[in-house]
């Protein structure tokens, strides 16, 4: 048994699609005034801030960032072991703002039901929005993304592999399938 | 992570992973709804068989806070008082549907006994005078907040060691963490053999106060500690952190307690209310440290069905 990989998005791509995302981030909520950042762990994490760099380079002022670890709200923690646990810390009272999660792959939509429910603990947002780098469809839950950087149809066998230099050493964005 | 009946079976990086665990749930406590729903419909079962407010508050406090349910009795109004033997309470209780146990008991090794009785994840909270291991847990957690890291501190556990689970599982936690621990009491206070513990000894308080760390613990008049002594105001003389001792300590050390405390005895009052006794953040983290043993016990694992 092995794998089969195709390389789908590269640096150049990842990196388009993140100015997008942000440009569309901006225009939809009339500037970057009451937004927030919250990249879900790990890899969402290292897109939000790359994400507020984008729009601090456009509109010279720049959004907060926080991060967002859902392990405490899985509703699977019967089925996997998680031990341990990363950093939740959001810098700004989030009630009354504009708070876009930020993860790398969205997929079944359990993961952002998660996270909708952390953050109802944490303040009460007046927004919340959903940016992903890859929509890659099979919800198991009725969420949708307001800002995808690509759309990648896949069947429910297969792997996306998003790896980020902040973390993996290179950008890019990956399809495995089992052979 | 099956149970967690002492600190001894710790290694260094499971103890500082739990430790780093326990500060992400420091931060769940600090939020301005301070539950979370990793462990909602579990049940947590407190089986204190001997008397404790803080700890079986903390314990509580520590399941709601993950959302577990939790039961407890208490020995006085149980039926043990009606002669219902350990094994009997123990196997009830689990027939309930609890989950995991939190024991405390007089005895040495009592929550040993009820793990292989129940096969039910045990915490011990404290087994006579041989572990207490959430409370060195907690202690390590607040060193290593106000330090940094426990390497190299100089840390001084002063007063009836011989009577203390804290002691024994602080000592443990301490050392495999770093720190350079002495121990100061009166020679009949002391374990009777210290052979093979990674310790010193000073025999008088007055030798330590260059610690980073001045550990007070109470003199524990339930388990015979002041038959041994020859008066009170004799041992304040060469034990109790007096102000005028506290004085000499260098500017950012800290002293610290388990509770209950004896003002007036081992500490004095004004170094008890000090900014510089981290005596409260003990028990915040207490409950964060709770928490953190929790989750590894009962979040992660498979269930039976």
């Amino acid at each position: 048994m092995g794998f089969l990989m195709a390389s789908v998005m590269g640096a150049e791509d990842i990196g388009r699609a993140l100015r997008r995302m942000a440009h569309e981030i901006v225009e939809r909520n009339g500037g970057p005034g009451d937004v927030v950042l919250v990249g879900i762990h790990t890899r969402g994490v290292p897109l939000a801030e790359r994400l507020s760099e984008v729009i601090e380079g456009v509109e010279a002022t720049g959004v907060p960032v926080g991060t967002l670890d859902i392990g405490l709200y899985r509703d699977d923690l019967s089925l996997r072991p998680t031990t341990t646990l990363a950093h939740t810390q959001i810098p700004v009272d989030i009630s009354g703002r504009v708070v876009v999660l930020v993860d790398d792959v969205l997929f079944t939509g359990r993961t952002i039901r998660a996270a909708l429910d952390a953050l109802t603990d944490l303040g009460r947002p007046r927004v919340v929005q959903l940016a992903a780098l890859v929509d890659r469809g099979h919800r198991q839950l009725p969420i949708r993304a307001d800002f995808v950087g690509k759309n990648l149809p896949t069947s429910s066998s297969q792997r996306v592999r998003v790896h980020v230099t902040e973390i993996d050493g290179e950008d890019d964005v990956s399809i495995e399938e089992r052979t | 992570m099956k149970n967690f009946l002492t600190i001894e079976d710790l290694s260094r990086g499971e103890l500082t992973s739990l430790l780093d665990l326990s500060d992400e749930f420091v931060e769940v406590l600090g939020r301005p709804i301070p539950k979370v729903p990793a462990l909602r419909g579990r049940t947590v079962a407190m089986l204190f068989f001997e008397p404790s407010t803080r700890t079986r508050m903390s314990f509580e406090r520590a399941a709601k806070a993950l959302s577990a349910d939790t039961m407890s009795f208490s020995p006085s109004t149980s039926s043990l008082s009606k002669g219902e033997s350990l094994k009997d309470t123990a196997l009830t209780i689990k027939a309930m549907g609890a989950d995991a146990l939190v024991v405390r008991h007089t005895s040495t090794g009592a929550p040993w006994r009820i793990e292989e009785w129940t096969g039910l994840p045990v915490l011990n909270g404290g087994d006579g005078a041989h572990q207490h291991p959430t409370q060195a847990l907690l202690d390590a957690l607040t060193i290593r907040q106000h330090f940094g890291s426990l390497d190299g501190l100089k840390v001084a556990i002063v007063g009836d060691i011989r009577h203390s689970r804290v002691a024994r599982s602080d000592i443990t936690a301490f050392t495999t963490l770093g720190a350079l621990v002495t121990l100061v009491a009166p020679r009949t206070l002391l374990p009777v053999d210290l052979d093979g513990w990674p310790v010193r000894t000073a025999r008088a308080i007055d030798e330590v106060l260059d610690s980073d760390v001045i550990y007070l613990l109470r003199i524990q008049k339930e388990r015979g500690g002041a038959s041994v002594l020859p008066s009170l105001p004799e041992y304040v003389s060469r034990f109790g952190l007096t102000w005028s001792r506290f004085t000499q300590m260098p500017s950012d050390s800290v002293v610290m307690h388990p509770g209950p405390m004896n003002r007036g005895v081992e500490i004095a009052p004004e170094v008890a209310d000090h900014a510089r006794s981290l005596v409260e953040p003990q028990v915040a983290n207490g409950v964060a440290v709770r928490m953190a043993v929790l989750f590894r016990l009962l979040g992660g694992e498979a269930t039976d069905v």
